[in-house]
């Protein structure tokens, strides 16, 4: 394992057990790179934050199919600054949302929670990865200015 | 005649066993007191008189070989990370290789629980966190505190292997053994290079710390702590040798004076459309229930089960049975002697094992989804053990041991319990499981069948029934 290799936590929230998508995802990240720790479908939020912190996670992926994300994903960066995981990148996708909603309205939510994107139902995962490169750029960028 | 000894220096007793080899019998039995506070030697000979005495002579043995659980036992503390995952793996680390744990730590160690850990003053301290290149800042961080005191016990470490050079260099000074981490991935366990390092330290150093090599004229080696040969005589009958003659999966029960441990060896593994959470269980798991205890938590015992309801299955009042959880709390050498004294005592020991058990089996819940209803199990499945074996005191001495066995068997009006449901039930009369566990590192073949002719079948009759009777 490369020593500067990135983590990520990826799982389906929840009572959710739509896992093929998150797995396509999960096999997708490995490729590019990255350590994937896979949690699986029926993770209630509180197990991937325990992942992240065992495994010096640098990024949590929820997904969310069946359309209680917003109730199942309240309160989840609270739990990571509550875990000490201050910087961790957060990133959410899928059905969030049971009912038709504008995708803005929708992704304004996930991002007041504290998520740093929303994912809105297909959408490709090199998009994901292109976030994941940027965010971290900009997250190093960020602890750099902070030490100097 | 080619014989062994099998010596268990406990912590009320030094227990012998004579066997002979080749018949794969018994000889005798010797008991003497537990003198390691003074010199072992003095138990040691008053046991092996004892022997003689039942024997009309010694044989010459041909292996003499000891567990010890003497001096506290093997007094254990663990610190992991998060306390649902490298702290419970480390946990089941300790307990696997027969440890005696007195503190479990999770996350950054404060100053107080630096200053518990140094009044706990353990044999071994367990020092495990993060997963095989994750976090590595907590492990360091506890390992540099716990330097940085004069904790005398070997440290071993089973933690992130990334972070094992800093944390070595910050426990200089200090005896550390680097073994597997205990959780190298998330949610994968791996205990058993931790559970051997912890053996190897047991046998190298905490011997001699405990005095107990004063002994060793007597014997050719201590291998293990009590429980762990326990444990091993288990795993031996479950799986036979090279998987055929065993009895296949199964459940082992022991309640004590101070704890009541349960091993099981079965893979527990879920039903079909069942889904296992959380971490990974081992087959070869032990538990052990501080708050279960015969004599010095009997108190709990009567907490945990309800004191009326203890009260009411033995017939008494309630004042009465509080003043025989006085009397049994007080002096742990306490025997039962009359009809009530003894139906109190077996109402005792029927929920030690019941709450015991149920605790160490595995539970499944229902889990509603978009899907429909899908059923998660947490920890193993025993429905399927093929026997279930008591041992110690407690159940040995009992007028009906089948009806304290029959307190860990499934109950339909708890189907969430994955309890065994139709095992045998058999009984250690001759408490010969360590003793098996000792003969396996020298003779498996004679342990097997030692142990297999001697284990007793025995009716699971219902306690309470017949308490009523009686």
């Amino acid at each position: 394992m490369a020593a500067n290799q990135r983590t990520l936590v990826t799982g389906v929230i929840g009572s959710d057990t739509h896992i093929v998508g998150n797995r396509i995802l999960s096999m997708a990240l490995e490729k590019s790179g990255y350590k994937v720790v896979s949690l699986g479908a029926l993770t209630p939020a509180g197990d991937f934050v325990k992942a992240a912190i065992e495994t010096a996670a640098d990024a949590i992926l929820v997904s969310s199919l069946y359309g209680q994300g917003e109730l199942d994903c309240r309160g989840f960066r609270d739990l990571c600054v509550e875990a000490g995981l201050d910087h961790i990148l957060l990133y959410v996708g899928g059905n969030l949302i049971v009912g038709k909603h504008p995708w803005p309205a929708v992704e304004k939510i996930f991002l007041d929670m504290g998520f740093d994107r929303a994912a809105p139902p297909g959408t490709r995962v090199e998009t994901v990865i292109e976030w994941l490169h940027e965010d971290f750029a900009t997250r190093d960028r960020d602890l750099r200015r902070a030490l100097d | 005649m080619s014989a062994a000894l099998l010596i268990d220096f406990g912590s009320t007793y030094t227990k012998l066993r004579a066997v002979d080899l080749a018949e794969r019998r018994v000889l005798g039995s010797g008991q003497g007191p537990s003198t390691v506070a003074t010199d072992i030697m003095i138990g040691m000979q008053a046991a092996l008189a004892d022997l003689e005495r039942r024997l009309g002579g010694l044989p010459a043995f041909r292996y003499r070989l000891a567990s010890s659980s003497a001096a506290g036992g093997l007094r254990m503390v663990t610190v992991g990370l998060v306390r649902e995952l490298t702290a419970e793996a480390a946990r089941r680390a300790a307990l696997g290789a027969g440890a005696k744990l007195v503190g479990t730590f999770a996350y950054r160690l404060t100053a107080s629980d630096i200053n518990a850990i140094h009044e706990l003053a353990p044999d071994i301290l367990l020092l495990a966190g993060g997963t095989d290149g994750g976090n590595s800042e907590v492990v360091i961080a506890n390992a540099r505190r716990l330097g940085a005191t004069g904790l005398a016990c070997p440290v071993v470490y089973a933690g992130n292997r990334a972070a094992a050079e800093d944390a070595c260099a910050a426990l200089a000074g200090k005896t550390v053994i680097v073994a597997g981490n205990v959780m190298p991935e998330f949610n994968v366990l791996d205990i058993e290079p931790a559970r051997a390092a912890i053996r190897q330290v047991f046998i190298d150093r905490i011997v001699r710390a405990k005095g107990i090599d004063r002994a060793q004229s007597a014997f050719d080696a201590v291998l293990m702590p009590t429980p762990a040969a326990v444990m091993e005589g288990a795993r031996l009958l479950a799986d036979g040798i090279g998987g055929r003659g065993g009895l296949g999966p199964l459940v082992v029960v022991d309640p004590g004076g101070a704890t009541t441990d349960v091993h099981s060896v079965a893979d527990g593994a879920p039903a079909a459309n069942v889904v296992a959470v959380g971490l990974p269980e081992p087959r070869i798991k032990r538990t052990v229930e501080g708050d279960l205890g015969m004599r010095h938590n009997a108190a709990t015992i009567a907490d945990v089960a309800g004191l009326e309801r203890l009260a009411g299955e033995t017939g008494l009042s309630a004042g009465r049975a509080t003043a025989l959880l006085d009397s049994v709390a007080r002096d742990v050498g306490w025997l039962p002697r009359t009809a009530e004294e003894i139906a109190f005592e077996q109402a005792l020991a029927c929920a030690a094992v019941k709450h015991a058990v149920a605790r160490h089996c595995g539970t499944i819940e229902t889990v509603h989804t978009v899907h429909g209803p899908v059923t998660v199990q947490h920890g193993k499945d025993l429905s399927h053990v093929n026997a279930v074996i008591g041992t110690g005191g407690a159940i040995v001495a009992s007028p009906n041991p089948g009806g304290i066995l029959a307190m860990t068997l499934a109950d339909p009006l708890e189907p969430l319990s994955l309890r065994p449901a139709a095992p045998r039930l058999l009984l250690d009369r001759h408490y010969l499981l360590y003793a098996c566990g000792l003969l396996n590192t020298v003779d498996p073949q004679a342990a097997l069948e030692l142990a297999l002719a001697h284990l007793e079948p025995i009716a699971g009759e219902n306690t309470h029934e017949r308490t009523r009777r009686a």
